[in-house]
Parts: structure tokens; sequence; C-alpha cells
């Protein structure tokens, strides 16, 4: 593969998707989060309805702390009702999760150059 | 790793058509970004998840799934009045034979634009949205303005979203919830009767489809 091909690709796989030339995820892991919950529905570990519900509550629970002018960022509410669903369905657990995260935080830089 | 995703972010600048894309990401990722890459990492070990079949929903919602669906089914309701009529009475059904993937449309329902009457379709709980006819919400979908403002002041808010439509038409506003989902039958632009089924979807576009746009010929907003 010439580099240029392999740039292409590479832009290609992590280009977030688009309708009508609008981007939908601001940044990769809102990708991957949506990607994550979908698969996980998919393969029946809950239903999409179940995360709605989380979704819902996160959101209102966001709401009614905060007011319109701060700023709602969509896929922060959509990562923390996944985290719970998950922690509710005895499948990940917070604190394990907190910990994985932490470990994450503590790596070096480059880590993964 | 699971992690071969991220690499473009540092990596790569040295390709000229995508270095503006990318030179300002910062090599501190966020705390989300962090808690997303736990999550998962955690998830594929416990064999809950594969980041194969993560990539597969990407890529499915990013290239398969997508307004265009929605567009075939109004082009052809436009087309076909028989379609048109199963479409209204019942879209899951009239949508069966399709087999669209994307899913959320369990209950879909169909409404129609008349000169009369405009819809709009909103979710005020949260981001409700037939995904297998229109793909992924776009982002103003899921904010807490259009959620609250386009049931409260519709024709204000639609006005500023570049749809200024009579005082004498009726704007009735539909719910979306986890029954049922909606999606807009926009009127036929006037001047379209050459046209064939498929150069007709090519002017559907996805916010006729949510109610925030009227089509005009060549599929122009109004």
């Amino acid at each position: 593969m010439t580099d240029e091909m392999e740039s292409m690709a590479l832009q290609g796989r992590v280009e977030p998707p688009k309708a009508n030339g609008e981007v939908i995820f601001d940044e990769p892991w809102q990708n991957r989060t949506f990607g994550m919950a979908r698969s996980l529905c998919e393969a029946e570990y809950f239903t999409w309805d179940e995360f709605r519900a989380c979704l819902i509550k996160q959101i209102e629970s966001w709401e009614a702390a905060h007011t319109a002018s701060e700023p709602y960022q969509y896929f922060d509410h959509f990562l923390a009702a996944l985290t719970e669903l998950m922690a509710l369905k005895d499948l990940c657990e917070t604190d394990e999760l907190d910990q994985r995260s932490q470990e994450f935080v503590d790596r070096p830089h480059g880590h993964d150059h | 790793m699971n992690d071969d995703h991220e690499h473009h972010d540092h990596n790569h600048n040295d390709s000229r058509h995508h270095d503006h894309e990318h030179e300002h990401k910062h090599e501190e990722k966020s705390p989300q970004a962090i808690r997303a890459e736990a999550l998962e990492s955690l998830l594929i070990e416990k064999g809950l998840l594969s980041e194969h079949a993560v990539d597969d929903v990407i890529t499915n919602y990013a290239q398969r799934v997508g307004p265009m669906n929605g567009a075939l089914l109004v082009a052809r309701a436009w087309t076909d009045p028989e379609f048109k009529q199963r479409l209204l009475s019942n879209a899951t059904q009239a949508i069966a034979e399709y087999d669209f993937k994307g899913g959320q449309v369990d209950h879909l329902v169909v409404v129609e634009n008349t000169p009369e009457r405009h819809n709009a379709v909103v979710c005020t709980l949260c981001s409700c949205y037939p995904w297998a006819v229109l793909g992924l919400p776009p982002k103003w979908y899921k904010d807490p303005a259009y959620r609250s403002r386009i049931v409260r002041e519709p024709r204000t808010l639609l006005a500023e979203m570049g749809l200024s439509l009579d005082t004498n038409i009726e704007i009735r506003v539909w719910d979306s919830s986890a029954e049922v989902r909606y999606m807009v039958l926009p009127m036929r632009p006037e001047n379209t009767d050459n046209l064939t089924q498929d150069e007709l979807a090519a002017l559907v576009s996805r916010d006729s489809m949510i109610g925030v746009e009227v089509l005009c010929q060549a599929g122009q907003s109004s």
C-alpha cells in the first residue's frame, strides 16, 4: 500500500459519519461510544428501550441542574447512560471503569505511538 | 489493541489533504474520551464486545443507513398512490419489503404535509429518531433548544431555521417516543412531473423529512 493510499484509507476509517454534509460526531470517542451501545444492544445485552430510559434520566437530571445557556454535550449523557446501564446489568462495575480510566490517564504520553 | 482507530490523531500529519482536519487535535484526551476508551477495553476483555463489531456498526450507520432510505420512500409515495396510501396507513408494514437496516422503525408513522398543514418531528425527552429511514439524527435535533422550542413556538423556531410558513398553515409537532417514531412526507415540489423516481428521491432532503424544511425544485430549501 502506498503512503497516500494508506492515509486515504485511514482518513476514510476515521471520518465521522455525515448526513447532508453535516458531521454528526464531534470526536472519535463519540462515534465509538455510539458503536458500543448499538453493538451491545444488537448482542441483546440490553434493549434499546432500557438504554433510552437511562439516557432520558441522565438528560433530565442535567437539565434540572443546569440552565439552557450552559453548553449541552449530548454524547456526555450518552456515555453516562451507557456506563450506568452496564453497572445496572452487572456487566461492568463503575469502580472497575473508574480504575481503568485512571490507568489510562496515568499512562505515559505517546504510549500508542 | 483497540486503539488503532486513534492513531490518526497524532500521526500522518504529513499528508496534505487532511492536515487542516487534524492539526488542532490535542495530545491530551478529554476525560470522556478516556472513559469511553476504558469502557471499550473492559468490555472487549470481558468478551461482551469485539472491536470488529463496533467498527461494523459505525460503518453501517455511516455508509449504509441514511436519509436516502427515507428519500426513496418519499419519491415512491409521490409517484405511486397505492404505496402512499399504505405508507400513511401503516408505515411499518409498508416498508417491511425494503428490509432497511438500522432499526428504530418498529412503529413508524408517516405524516403528510399538505398546503394546509405542515408537520415537524421532535423527541422532547431525548433523541428518538427513525434511524433506518433517516440515518443518524443531526446535532440540533438532540439539543434542548430544538426539543423544547419546536413544541413551544414552532413557527418562530422554524422561521429561525429558514422555514417561514404562512400563518394560515397549521403546524403540527409530533413527539417521538419509545413506542412511535415519525417521519414527514414532504410535498412534492412543483414542475417535477418529468422526473423519474430516482431523480425525485435525489430532491428529498433529510431536513424535509424531519419537517424543518420544505422542498423546492432542485432540492433547495425554501
